[in-house]
């Protein structure tokens, strides 16, 4: 048995987990640790309500809404300012801590082992178990390091180390481990690199992923409002500082890569393992299954790809570093004619301070849609869409077949290659038009 | 709470194709509501009804079959329940009014979402499988002994941890059993907040 020290809930999956508790007759424990958000479903057209979408998706937020009022949850519903995707909002708030162990019914919650967390997603039946018992009961996972030695080239970001992993060691090269990731340049990455580089931990079929906390990471919880306070923030940081491995320490799984031989990557196929750099062709090998769904042929290159629409968002990367960056990019350009791009901030945190820096403006002006946060068009639930069988570049981390609506064709990327497609309206080197803007 | 499982006799309603996932148990699009209740009507919707999102049975699919009506048992294929982890698909399944499962193998959070619902998945090779399918006639699955047998007293032995076969019989679920260790736990959380106090935010604040 593993104590549990914090849980978040989302409406999609929150609101069954609270109500067969109830109807239980069982009590969440400690409900001070405990949290729930809107994030899945909810709109995120301006101007938005309760209405949602989704047929029958407004339900999910009203019971949501009731379920944790009666437990006496904390909610960030639907018009919260700190209201987002619940894991950009997580650390935000500093619930997440380093050595805590988190879980959410949600299989991304490894993004927050980015804090030298124990964080993974579970089930419903899980959810209630640690609510209404403190705990989890789990078998000790297998042990893996993947240590990116060197350093990154320009216009490589940490979306490109995952995917790079993943490509090379398949989708289930980490199957049901927990997986460290170090060496030089995880320790370079600031904390939202770190957080998009554990997000895609589960399409390596980790159980999660973490990275040891350093300074970085207590500098950006300090003052955070679930984070500890005087005295208690001496203390945990004392203790958060004996949370590295031991030099000698021996893992059932070791893998090496050099940072400075990854390109930006991006998708082919409808696995996250079929990638590949920029530069590359379409394995010859390739699933024919994929390919046909992808609508794509084996020894092509994939750059020039004709695209539909382009999407920033999702908790792989919608942190304000990830806008910053392609803002940079997209500044005084237009996205080319006919591609429909949006842009949707992690939280309404990040919404907020991104248009304090007129990053909005920037989006807006290069003819991007500048959405509320939420997961929006990262997964199609049923609700809004991409067009059937469009093509769309996306930052988000499934390119699985009709993720992102019927029959979408998805390529999954960072927001810098994002950007450079979406001006070309075809996939495009980022590195290319980087030299234009800093030249 | 589940219902406590003793014995159970019925005849069962061989299913026996293999990785029968957990979307063809309960399609995502008859995930409708937030709760656990509601799915008996789309159990198998794709091979159950004639069109997607229709209503009229399939008269070629078993579970349509007036034989099997009152079916409280599947015969499965290997790799029964593989997929996405919803636990729907066990809540539909025992909500229709299947107690049990019988499979070559099934996929561990399956079988794990099965023993906290109160559905009993039993492990028999296909050969032994295939033995009771062609009997045609009812069966008892006794878990006390751990034994599936035919009315003419041929049986076969099959394998469950202890800690589930308690659960199963007492109708118990992981919660309550985690629940008799409360105590346990108050002991251990009272040390652990001297030692990581801004964990227990209620204290804080
Ligand atoms: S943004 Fe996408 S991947 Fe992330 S939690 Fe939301 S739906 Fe899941």
């Amino acid at each position: 048995m593993l104590a549990i020290d914090r849980v978040f809930l989302h409406e999609r999956t929150g609101a069954a987990a609270l109500n067969a508790l109830a109807d239980a007759n069982r009590k969440v424990v400690d409900p001070s640790r405990v949290f729930a958000v809107t994030d899945h479903i909810v709109d995120t057209r301006p101007g938005r309500t309760d209405q949602t979408l989704m047929p029958g998706g407004q339900a999910f937020i009203t019971e949501t809404r009731a379920a944790t009022l009666a437990a006496g949850i904390t909610l960030f519903d639907v018009n919260d300012p700190d209201q987002g995707i619940v894991h950009v909002i997580s650390p935000e708030l500093g619930v997440v801590l380093p050595g805590c162990t988190l879980i959410a019914p949600d299989s991304h919650t490894c993004t927050q082992g980015a804090f030298g967390a124990l964080a993974w997603g579970i089930g419903s039946s899980e959810a209630e178990h640690a609510m209404a018992t403190g705990t989890l009961r789990l078998n000790k996972p297998k042990s893996m390091r993947v240590t990116f030695t060197g350093k990154l080239s320009t216009g490589v970001t940490p979306k490109d180390m995952i995917m790079a992993l993943i490509a090379r060691h398949s989708a289930a090269g980490g199957k049901g481990h927990a997986v460290e990731f170090s060496g030089d340049a995880v320790q370079a990455l600031d904390m939202d690199g770190r957080m998009t580089l554990c997000n895609m931990t589960t399409e390596f079929s980790a159980m999660s992923g973490f990275i040891a906390p350093d300074e970085k990471t207590f500098s950006y919880l300090k003052g955070r409002r679930y984070a500890p306070k005087a005295a208690n923030w001496e203390l945990a940081v004392d203790n958060w500082r004996s949370l590295y491995s031991d030099k000698n320490a021996i893992f059932d799984q070791e893998i090496e890569i050099d940072a400075s031989e990854i390109t930006p990557m991006v998708s082919w196929g409808t696995s996250p393992e079929h990638s590949i750099g920029i530069d590359q062709a379409i394995p010859e090998s390739a699933a024919e299954r994929s390919l046909e769904y992808m609508a794509l042929d084996a020894g092509t290159p994939i750059k020039e790809t004709t695209i539909d629409a382009a999407f920033i968002g999702s908790c792989t990367n919608s942190r304000l570093s990830d806008l910053r960056r392609a803002s940079t990019l997209l500044n005084g350009k237009r996205v080319a004619d006919g591609i429909k791009a949006i842009c949707v901030p992690g939280s309404s945190n990040v919404k907020r301070e991104a248009e304090k820096e007129g990053l909005d403006q920037i989006f807006l002006n290069a003819g991007f849609e500048w959405r509320e946060s939420g997961c929006s068009m990262c997964f199609y639930a049923g609700g809004e869409s991409f067009d059937a069988g469009s093509r769309v570049i996306s930052t988000t981390n499934r390119n699985f077949e009709s993720r992102q609506g019927p029959n979408v064709k998805t390529h999954i990327a960072s927001p810098e290659t994002v950007v450079a497609s979406a001006i070309a309206g075809t996939i495009a080197d980022p590195r290319e038009l980087l030299e234009s803007v800093t030249a | 709470m589940p219902e406590r499982f003793s014995t159970l006799t019925s005849r069962p309603m061989p299913l026996i194709r293999d990785n029968i996932d957990t979307d063809q148990i309960i399609p995502s699009r008859e995930m409708k509501s937030t709760g656990k209740t509601g799915l008996a009507d789309g159990l198998f919707a794709g091979w159950r009804y004639t069109e997607i999102g229709g209503r009229e049975a399939n008269a070629d699919f078993v579970m349509n079959d007036p034989d099997f009506a009152d079916s409280q048992i599947i015969l499965g294929g290997s790799n029964f329940g593989c997929g996405s982890s919803r636990e729907h698909a066990v809540w539909a399944l025992a909500e229709y009014g299947y107690r049990a499962v019988i499979a070559p193998s099934f996929a561990p959070i399956f079988a794990g979402n099965c023993i906290r619902n109160g559905v009993l998945p039993v492990v028999l090779d296909e050969i032994e499988i295939a033995e009771i399918e062609k009997s045609k006639t009812i069966i008892t699955i006794d878990l006390p002994a751990q034994t599936v047998s035919l009315p003419n007293g041929q049986f076969w032995p099959f394998a469950l941890n202890d800690e589930s076969k308690i659960m199963l019989l007492e109708g118990l679920d992981a919660i309550d059993l985690s629940l008799k260790q409360a105590d346990a736990i108050g002991v251990w959380q009272s040390a652990d907040r001297v030692q990581r106090p801004w964990i227990y935010l209620g204290a804080e604040q």
